[in-house]
C-alpha cells in the first residue's frame, strides 16, 4: 500500500486520459487520478498530493504547475520536474514527445523510469495522431476545393471532369503552383465575379 | 551568402513584435538568417525548450534568466539576456465587480496614478487573489513593488496566482481572480470580451521596466559569436524599424496572423500605439511609453535592470541580496552588445549600469561618440535602486 504511487494526469480529453491510464497499468499498480479542468489547478494539486504530475507541454496551465515548485507554504507539497539531471536523455526524450512530468523531490529515478517510458510513448502516438488527423483533413478540404474548381471549369468551359483537372494541373505545373492552390484561386476569383 | 537556419521561440505577445518582424520584413536575411519562429504554448515549456537545445533563442521575460542564474525554478542551465526586447507593456486589471466598488466609494482612480489606484484598492480593505502569468515575471516584479508601497503585500490581504496569458481573460470574467496583471493583447481582449477593466498600465508603476529580453544558452552565445551578432543586429534592427509610429499599423498586422498571435489587428495596435481602450464602456487613454522597441537605448540591457530584478527577487525568496544582485548583472550582457552593435551605429551609453529610478524627465547621457537621449525611468514612489548599493 505504502509504496503504491499516487499519479495525477492533467488531460481535459477523457478518451485521451483514459489511453495514457491504460499504459501506465501495464507498469505496475498505482492510484490514478485525472483532473480535467485548468481552473484551480495549482489548488487541486496540492490537495491530492500526487508523487507525480504528467501533463502534455501544449497544455497552457503547465505554468501554474511550474510555480507549485516554488511553493514553500507546508500545504502546498513542493514538486520538481524530472531532472534531478541524473537522466538527462530521460528528460530530453520526455520533452521531445511533449510530456511534461513533475515528481517529488527525493523520488527514486529507477521507480519513475518506466512509468515515464510508458507515457512518453503514449505521447509520441497521439503526436502522430494529432498530426495525421490534421492531414487528412487538409487533404479532405484541398478535394472539395479541387472538386468546385473542376464544377467551375465544366460549366464555363463546358468540359468534361477529367479534362478541367488536366487542365488545373497543367496550371499548377506551369506555374510551379499545388493543385489545390491554382484551385482554390479558381474558386476565390469566381466567387468575386459572380 | 549562404543563410544560417536558426529557430526562435516566443509566446504569443504583442512584444514578440521584434522577432516576428525580423524575419517577415527580411532583417534577419538581411543577416544571412534564415528564421524559423515556434510559439509556444506556456513561459515553462519555452524556457525548457531553450535550455534543451531545441530553439536557439527565445522571446523571454527578463526575470527568467535572473531567476535561473540564483538557482530558482527550471533546470539549472546559465541563460544570457543578450539585448532587452521591450521596454513595458503590460496592464493592471481588475473584475467588472471590483470596478464598480470602487465607482461606488467615488474612488476609481485615474488611469495613469499608480499611488492613487493602490490606495484605492488598500481602501477596499479586502483580500485580493490577482493573476499573473508567471512567477518570474516583470508582472510579478512590479505587482509586489506597487503593492508592497500601498500597504498590501501581506499574506493574509493577497493571493498571487500563475495563470497562463491566454487564460486570463476567462479567469477574471468568471471571479477567479480579483484582479491581474498581464502582457498586451490580453488585457485589451479582457476588456474587449466585457470581462473586466483595466485600472493601470505597469509603465505607471515603473515608467522605463525591462519586460522581455532575447535570451540565448550561455554555452552557445560563447561559442557561436558570430550567429549571435548577426542575430542580435537582425533584431535590433527591427526594433528599429517598430520605434516608427506609421509602421504601428503593419506591424499589428503581421501579428494578427494566425501563427503569431491569431488576434485582430485592431487589438493588436493597441499597445502598440499606446491608446487603450480601458473599460467596455469604450472610455480610451493614451499612455506614454506604453511600449517600447528602441527608443531612448531600450534595447540596451543595463546590468542596473539586471541587479534591480536580482535585488528584489532575493528580497522575497530569502536569498542573499548583493550576492543576487551581482549575478543577476552578469546575465544582462552589455559588452555582447557593445560588441556585436556598436559598429552598426547603436547608441552606446558611456557606462553599463545607472542609478534605476532617477530620471523623471527625457535626459542627455553621455555615449562613446557623443550623447543619446535616455527616457524617464522613474518609479512611482520616486524611489531610486543605486546599483551598488542593492541591498537599500
Amino acid at each position: 500500500m505504502t509504496d503504491k504511487l499516487t499519479i495525477l494526469i492533467v488531460e481535459p480529453d477523457k478518451t485521451r486520459a483514459e489511453a495514457i491510464i491504460d499504459s501506465l497499468a501495464a507498469t505496475g499498480d498505482h492510484h490514478i487520478r485525472v483532473l480535467s479542468g485548468s481552473t484551480g489547478l495549482a489548488r487541486s494539486v496540492a490537495e491530492m498530493n500526487p508523487d507525480l504530475v504528467l501533463l502534455d507541454m501544449a497544455n497552457p496551465s503547465r505554468d501554474a504547475i511550474d510555480a507549485l515548485t516554488l511553493a514553500s507554504s507546508p500545504l502546498e507539497r513542493p514538486v520538481a520536474m524530472f531532472v534531478d539531471r541524473s537522466d538527462d536523455g530521460l528528460t530530453k526524450a520526455a520533452i521531445e514527445a511533449g510530456v511534461s512530468a513533475y515528481v517529488v523531490d527525493g523520488m527514486q529515478p529507477d521507480r519513475i523510469k518506466p512509468i515515464l517510458d510508458a507515457a512518453i510513448a503514449r505521447f509520441h502516438m497521439f503526436s502522430r495522431m494529432r498530426s495525421e488527423l490534421a492531414a487528412t483533413k487538409r487533404a479532405l478540404e484541398e478535394r472539395k476545393i479541387i472538386d468546385r474548381a473542376k464544377g467551375i471549369l465544366m460549366r464555363a468551359r463546358n468540359m468534361s471532369e477529367d479534362d478541367a483537372y488536366a487542365l488545373i494541373r497543367k496550371t499548377a505545373m506551369s506555374q510551379g503552383k499545388k493543385i489545390a492552390d491554382v484551385a482554390q484561386a479558381l474558386v476565390t476569383a469566381s466567387e468575386l465575379l459572380s | 551568402m549562404r543563410t544560417l537556419p536558426l529557430t526562435l521561440g516566443f509566446m504569443p505577445l504583442v512584444d514578440a513584435a521584434p522577432l516576428v518582424i525580423a524575419r517577415e520584413l527580411g532583417f534577419a536575411e538581411e543577416e544571412g538568417l534564415a528564421l524559423t519562429l515556434q510559439s509556444a504554448p506556456s513561459w515553462s515549456t519555452l524556457r525548457d525548450r531553450l535550455v534543451l537545445g531545441q530553439i536557439e533563442a527565445a522571446h523571454m521575460l527578463s526575470p527568467v534568466p535572473v531567476a535561473m542564474a540564483l538557482g530558482l525554478g527550471g533546470l539549472p542551465t546559465q541563460l544570457d539576456a543578450l539585448s532587452v526586447l521591450s521596454i513595458n507593456g503590460n496592464v493592471i486589471g481588475i473584475s467588472n465587480a471590483l470596478a464598480d466598488q470602487l465607482d461606488t466609494a467615488g474612488s476609481t482612480p485615474d488611469f495613469l496614478d499608480a499611488k492613487a489606484a493602490g490606495a484605492a484598492l488598500s481602501s477596499l480593505k479586502k483580500p485580493l487573489r490577482i493573476g499573473v502569468p508567471f512567477p518570474f515575471s516583470m508582472h510579478a516584479e512590479l505587482l509586489h513593488y506597487w503593492l508592497a508601497a500601498s500597504g498590501l503585500n501581506t499574506a493574509q490581504a493577497l493571493d498571487v496566482r500563475t495563470i497562463p496569458p491566454p487564460l486570463m481573460a476567462d479567469a477574471i470574467a468568471t471571479g477567479e481572480v480579483d484582479a491581474f496583471c498581464v502582457g498586451e493583447p490580453w488585457g485589451s481582449i479582457t476588456v474587449e470580451n466585457g470581462g473586466g477593466t483595466l485600472l493601470l498600465p505597469g509603465a505607471a508603476i515603473w515608467q522605463f521596466a525591462p519586460e522581455k529580453v532575447l535570451a540565448v544558452r550561455h554555452e552557445w552565445a560563447a561559442s557561436e559569436p558570430d550567429i549571435t551578432g548577426r542575430l542580435m543586429r537582425a533584431i535590433w534592427k527591427a526594433g528599429r524599424w517598430l520605434d516608427q509610429p506609421d509602421k504601428h499599423a503593419t506591424a499589428a498586422e503581421i501579428l494578427s496572423w494566425p501563427e503569431y498571435l491569431g488576434v485582430s489587428a485592431e487589438i493588436t495596435e493597441r499597445a502598440l500605439s499606446g491608446n487603450l481602450l480601458i473599460n467596455a464602456r469604450g472610455r480610451s487613454r493614451h499612455v506614454p511609453q506604453m511600449m517600447d522597441f528602441f527608443a531612448g537605448a531600450a534595447t540596451f540591457p543595463w546590468k542596473s535592470q539586471g541587479a534591480w530584478i536580482g535585488a528584489r527577487m532575493a528580497a522575497r525568496f530569502g536569498l542573499d541580496r548583493a550576492q543576487s544582485a551581482a549575478k543577476a548583472a552578469a546575465v544582462f550582457r552589455s559588452d555582447l552588445y557593445r560588441r556585436h552593435l556598436g559598429p552598426l551605429g547603436a547608441d552606446l551609453p558611456a557606462a553599463s549600469e545607472k542609478l534605476e529610478g532617477a530620471l523623471s524627465e527625457p535626459t542627455r547621457a553621455a555615449t562613446d561618440s557623443g550623447t543619446l537621449i535616455l527616457g524617464p525611468d522613474r518609479f512611482f514612489d520616486g524611489q531610486v535602486f543605486d546599483p551598488e548599493r542593492p541591498e537599500c
